[in-house]
């Protein structure tokens, strides 16, 4: 009922697992795959390692969450030799790669695809690095770092990772596409700040962060709405999507495939498997056979 | 201030709070030459083993044990070994620090239990050790300096060991456990262990041998406490959410286990290369 083709990679489902929440290591990937996702994103490697920020780098509560990890990673390098490949695990994995310059995007997904993921995402939307311009906000720009992935990952379809935080996400979904992208990932975190009244600070080290969870549904559904309109590719809907009813959404502004990153946070990691229950019985419900019936149904 | 439990109001799972609260000192008590509880006028409702996330605004956010719990207050003990144990170290009754938490499993409560702690790793087990009838309590430490709560648990019945034999016998807590469980008349059906990885490891494989059921606190780089960030991971096992307590037949399936642990970036490496850097 909920099988996925997402390029050419069949999913059990379509959920997956967002870049940034657990995907450290070969186990715990193993382990959420066990646990009923459709795929698996690593957290994002790039060329060197890094430590990321001072804590806090999260909180969170009812509806919202915040974080400002600052991309700490132990480099492309290092997990070359700890995951030594991805094709033999309990799950499809999507490998989540970023650089400083563009030809550092290219390296980290040369790397990236000797180990045979199913798919390679590039993270050109995190909001926390101060790349001077960010790639995500400028049309060009995202279609430099996309050639230069696309022409280092052989066969391997990658999806480019867009930000909510620019004045118009279609032309960068635009850009993404015509420079070879396979698919679109929407959204990354959305740009925000909690200040402490009684420390008189921001809580995160970091100061700005981004914000997921419930909070950030909206923004997603409007963002994959848009891209949706504006791309053929499939799209990767993530953003707040923490119940079945949420993907349900987010397959009707236009999703092939559900991201749940922050959902772990609110229902661990039994989350995929609940969310697609979840789905079946609204389905079933509904008297609807396959997701591509009700795809992008808020279009019309 | 939470700990991740459904909220009695919820309407859906998505209740709960893991955001730091400001909380004021209320006393300070020096537990050793560099050791320093901090207690709170607060009720945290904390499980035996549990810890919370303290927050130093502009210094860093790190998990503590909590070491004192009761309806009216609890405290955590801090021992100066880093940059962030220093600037604790300097905070003063009236001083506030943000508090979340408290999270984590806990240890399970049996009687006739032993336990073996080293050093600042105590103040892991005292809110266990508080809620235990009687337990043996094998504590050791480099030296007399290094050991905290002496005076606290003067009336419990407790065999100290220092490395150096500044204090109580010389010699180690493995040593100890290991003289004791050969005696065939001890009556001992559980042991408890915090401390040093390597001195756990050796605990563990000191019951193992005598087919006795053991549980350990084990620490790890943690960022958010509420498993979700994925650096505290011991093989397939999530530190903070799935421990820090683990008994032997997990032990046992984990490798990583006394050899290597995670720093911050997500590298794995050596237990002695994660202890020289965190």
């Amino acid at each position: 009922m909920l099988q996925t083709k997402l390029c050419s990679i069949s999913l059990k489902n379509p959920t997956i697992l967002a870049s940034g929440i657990l995907g450290v290591t070969k186990e715990s990937v193993n382990r959420i795959g066990k646990s009923g996702a459709g795929a698996v994103t690593l957290k994002s490697l790039c060329h060197e390692e890094r430590q990321g920020n001072a804590n806090p780098t999260m909180f969170g509560c009812d509806d919202v969450f915040f974080n400002a990890v600052g991309l700490p990673g132990q480099g492309i390098d290092s997990a070359l030799k700890e995951f030594g490949r991805l094709d033999n695990l309990s799950v499809p994995v999507i490998g989540s790669i970023y650089g400083y310059r563009v030809e550092q995007f290219g390296e980290v997904a040369k790397k990236m695809a000797s180990l045979k993921p199913a798919m390679i995402e590039v993270d050109i939307s995190c909001p926390h690095m101060d790349y001077g311009k960010p790639y995500y906000a400028d049309p060009e720009l995202t279609a430099k770092v996309t050639k230069e992935v696309k022409n280092n990952s052989g066969k391997i379809p990658i999806s480019v990772k867009l930000s909510p935080n620019v004045h118009d996400i279609k032309e960068i979904a635009h850009a993404a596409e015509k420079a070879g992208a396979n698919a679109i990932t929407a959204i990354n975190t959305a740009s925000g700040m909690v200040i402490d009244i009684e420390a008189r600070k921001p809580i995160l080290a970091n100061r700005i962060g981004g914000i997921s969870g419930p909070a950030l549904k909206p923004i997603a559904v409007r963002c994959v709405y848009e891209v949706y309109e504006t791309v053929k590719i499939p799209i990767i809907g993530t953003g707040g999507v923490t119940y079945g009813k949420d993907a349900i959404e987010m397959v009707m502004a236009g999703a092939t495939a559900i991201g749940i990153g922050t959902g772990i946070y609110y229902r661990g990691i039994g989350v995929f498997k609940k969310v697609c229950d979840e789905m079946e019985i609204w389905m079933k419900k509904n008297k609807i056979k396959n997701l591509n019936e009700i795809r992008g149904v808020a279009h019309k | 201030m939470g700990n991740g439990k459904k909220s009695k109001m919820t309407h859906h799972e998505t209740c709960r709070t893991d955001i730091p609260k400001m909380l004021e000192i209320r006393r300070v008590v020096q537990e050793g030459k560099g050791q320093k509880s901090f207690f709170f006028n607060h009720s945290i409702g904390c499980k035996p083993g549990q810890f919370v996330m303290v927050w130093l605004p502009g210094v860093d956010e790190k998990p503590m044990a909590v070491s004192y719990c009761n309806k009216k207050e609890f405290a955590f003990t801090s021992q100066s070994i880093g940059k962030f144990t220093n600037e604790l170290d300097k905070l003063k009754k009236g001083g506030k620090i943000g508090i979340r938490g408290p999270y984590g499993n806990s240890f399970s409560l049996k009687s006739n239990a032993c336990i073996v702690a080293g050093g600042v790793g105590l103040s892991s087990m005292s809110t266990l050790i508080d809620k235990l009838k009687n337990p043996l309590i094998i504590y050791g430490a480099r030296s007399r300096q290094h050991l905290i709560y002496l005076k606290r648990y003067k009336n419990k019945n407790m065999i100290v060991a220092t490395d150096d034999g500044s204090f109580g016998r010389k010699g180690f807590t493995t040593d100890v456990l290991a003289e004791l469980l050969k005696n065939k008349k001890n009556k001992i059906k559980i042991v408890y262990t915090c401390g040093p990885e390597i001195m756990m490891k050796k605990v563990f494989e000191i019951c193992n041998k005598h087919k006795i059921q053991c549980e350990t606190s084990l620490e790890r780089y943690m960022a958010c406490g509420f498993g979700i960030c994925g650096k505290c991971m011991i093989n397939d096992k999530i530190c903070c959410v799935d421990g820090p307590i683990f008994n032997s037949q997990q032990l046992s399936k984990m490798p990583e286990f006394g050899n290597f642990a995670r720093l911050k970036s997500g590298k794995k490496v050596t237990i002695k290369e994660y202890h020289s850097v965190h």
